[in-house]
């Protein structure tokens, strides 16, 4: 790690996501720009800091299933399907806004 | 990645890749289409009449919430004529429905609709906090089950609304074939795909204008019109059943976008190789299928689901053509093999279904066969002589709950409930 500089992001989560993060809708975070490795960080990496660090649920299935976010939940990056986007290697700029929606609540 | 431009509008940035065919669409375009393809459905279904009034099944939730934001937009776009109402049930669940209730309150002032909430206190005198305090959490759904469809029904009555429009969507629709599928209930299979149930001489009917619309497109529209929706999970047990099929679901949509609207399509496919004798239901082309879901327990009891068909006066025409003229069409020769053989002279095609001969031998396993009559009970619609709702709100004012029902028949419940439902009203009759 050759710097400890850091990247502004607004994440959240709608559809009952908030549920496993304190029922919380909007997190403002500030994560490191650079990973472990000193690669930029993706979305994907943001998934997995998430889900060791934010989320206090320990029900991580419910977000993240077999290393993937569950099937059923939408990640929108700055409002476009994060599959228009390269998924999870998404590198994130700062001040994105990164929104995580699931569908599987009842309608 | 560098921004991809709209597939329609070639201008703006596609922010949405539709499921079905990997799109890519701008959020403008998208709402559009969106709504242009529930117009499509309406009318290629002849789903409303003008001057309908319509009772709108209303949650709170992303599913009825769009659903009343789609119908509001096109009823104005389109000029349908349609007088659009929120219909709410209040299942008596504190921490649940009661906010989601507050939802639908806000959504009554955004769209400028009546609201009516019925409870089921006061339709059963039994709220599901109670029912839960005296059965438990195991089974539960199924009573709440049984008593929101009729609820939805009896609201609409109180209205003096004839046709009830629900949220569900191709999902939903997906999930429930195979549900049927695993449990092996093709006449029940047969009903859940067709978008209407009921038709104009039937209390009420019942359709859902969102069948074809995939959950992840509802879910976005919600998000870039920016509705007001609820969400949270029921607090008693989610249904494990219903939850295994959901999941599969959506792991095939994950692996195969278009798998949705396909199993969705092979239901309605398979719905029309499943004779009418089991079915209870006509295969009409015309959408409206007079057979009724028995107490309405189905969620789409009707014909064909088929989007874009004709509808019309040929086809009376064509019903009493068939009526005399049986097995007639090259897709029922399999079924045929698997009918008794004293079933010759049935019609798998278009037969009003009120007009079916009594006492015929049954296809395949023991099926009850639905008539419509009412309840002697509460007088609501039922096709046993006491409905489901009255036959379980006796158990539960006995105290004797334990009604050996079925986990995991909540939507739309299996035919082996409705056997034991059948004993349980002759036993207690």
């Amino acid at each position: 790690m050759d710097t400890h500089e850091t990247i502004p992001l607004i994440v959240e989560f709608t559809g009952g996501l908030e549920m496993l993060f304190s029922d919380q809708r909007k997190h403002t975070l500030q994560v490191p720009a650079k990973d472990d490795k000193g690669n930029a960080v993706t979305v994907g990496w943001l998934v997995h800091h998430l889900c060791e660090e934010v989320m206090k649920d320990t029900r991580k299935e419910l977000f993240v299933l077999d290393g993937h976010v569950r099937p059923g939940i939408l990640v929108l990056i700055n409002d476009a399907d994060w599959e228009l986007e390269g998924e999870a290697s998404y590198v994130l700029q700062p001040r994105d806004n990164v929104l995580f929606v699931s569908t599987l609540h009842g309608g | 990645m560098a921004p991809v431009p709209c597939a329609i509008c070639k201008t703006s940035r596609a922010l949405i890749i539709r499921p079905k065919n990997h799109q890519k669409l701008c959020k403008t375009c998208f709402i559009q289409v969106f709504e242009a393809e529930i117009h499509h459905t309406i009318t290629s279904t002849s789903l409303f009449s003008p001057g309908d009034r319509i009772a709108i099944g209303a949650s709170g939730g992303k599913d009825s919430t769009v659903l009343a934001s789609v119908l509001k937009t096109l009823n104005e776009r389109y000029n349908y004529g349609l007088e659009l109402v929120l219909l709410s049930i209040d299942e008596g669940i504190k921490g649940y429905r009661d906010d989601s209730l507050e939802t639908v309150k806000r959504n009554a002032v955004q769209y400028d609709m009546p609201l009516k909430i019925v409870g089921y206190d006061e339709l059963y005198g039994w709220t599901m906090d109670q029912v839960v305090e005296t059965i438990g959490k195991k089974g539960n759904c199924t009573y709440c089950g049984v008593f929101r469809r009729q609820a939805l029904d009896r609201g609409a009555k109180m209205l003096g609304i004839k046709h009830v429009v629900t949220g569900h969507n191709a999902d939903d629709v997906a999930e429930t074939i195979l549900m049927n599928l695993l449990r092996g209930d093709l006449p029940r299979l047969a009903r859940s795909t067709s978008i209407v149930t009921g038709d104009e001489t039937s209390d009420v009917r019942r359709s859902k204008p969102l069948k074809y619309a995939y959950e992840k497109e509802i879910v976005l529209y919600a998000h870039h019109k920016k509705l007001d929706y609820f969400t949270t999970e029921c607090i008693y047990s989610p249904e494990a059943f219903r939850g295994s099929a959901r999941s599969l679901i959506k792991n095939l949509e994950r692996v195969r976008p278009s798998a949705i609207l396909d199993v969705v399509r092979s239901g309605e496919d398979m719905a029309k190789l499943v004779p009418e004798e089991v079915t209870g239901v006509s295969h009409c082309k015309s959408q409206k299928v007079s057979l009724s879901s028995a107490d309405g327990e189905d969620e789409g009891a009707g014909g064909c689901g088929t989007n874009g068909r004709s509808s019309g006066g040929e086809m009376a025409d064509m019903e009493k053509n068939l009526q005399q003229n049986e097995d007639a069409v090259g897709r029922e020769v399999d079924v045929t093999l698997l009918m008794s053989s004293d079933t010759n002279g049935q019609k798998h095609n278009r037969i009003e279904a009120k007009g079916r001969k009594p006492g015929r031998q049954e296809v395949g396993k023991k099926l009850v066969r639905q008539k419509l009559g009412t309840c002697t009970r509460c007088g609501y619609m039922s096709s046993q002589e006491i409905c489901k709702a009255c036959t379980l709100l006796e158990g539960l004012n006995k105290n004797r709950p334990k009604m050996e029902i079925e986990i995991g028949v909540e939507e739309e419940e299996s035919s082996t409930l409705r056997r034991r439902m059948e004993g349980i009203a002759v036993a207690v009759g």
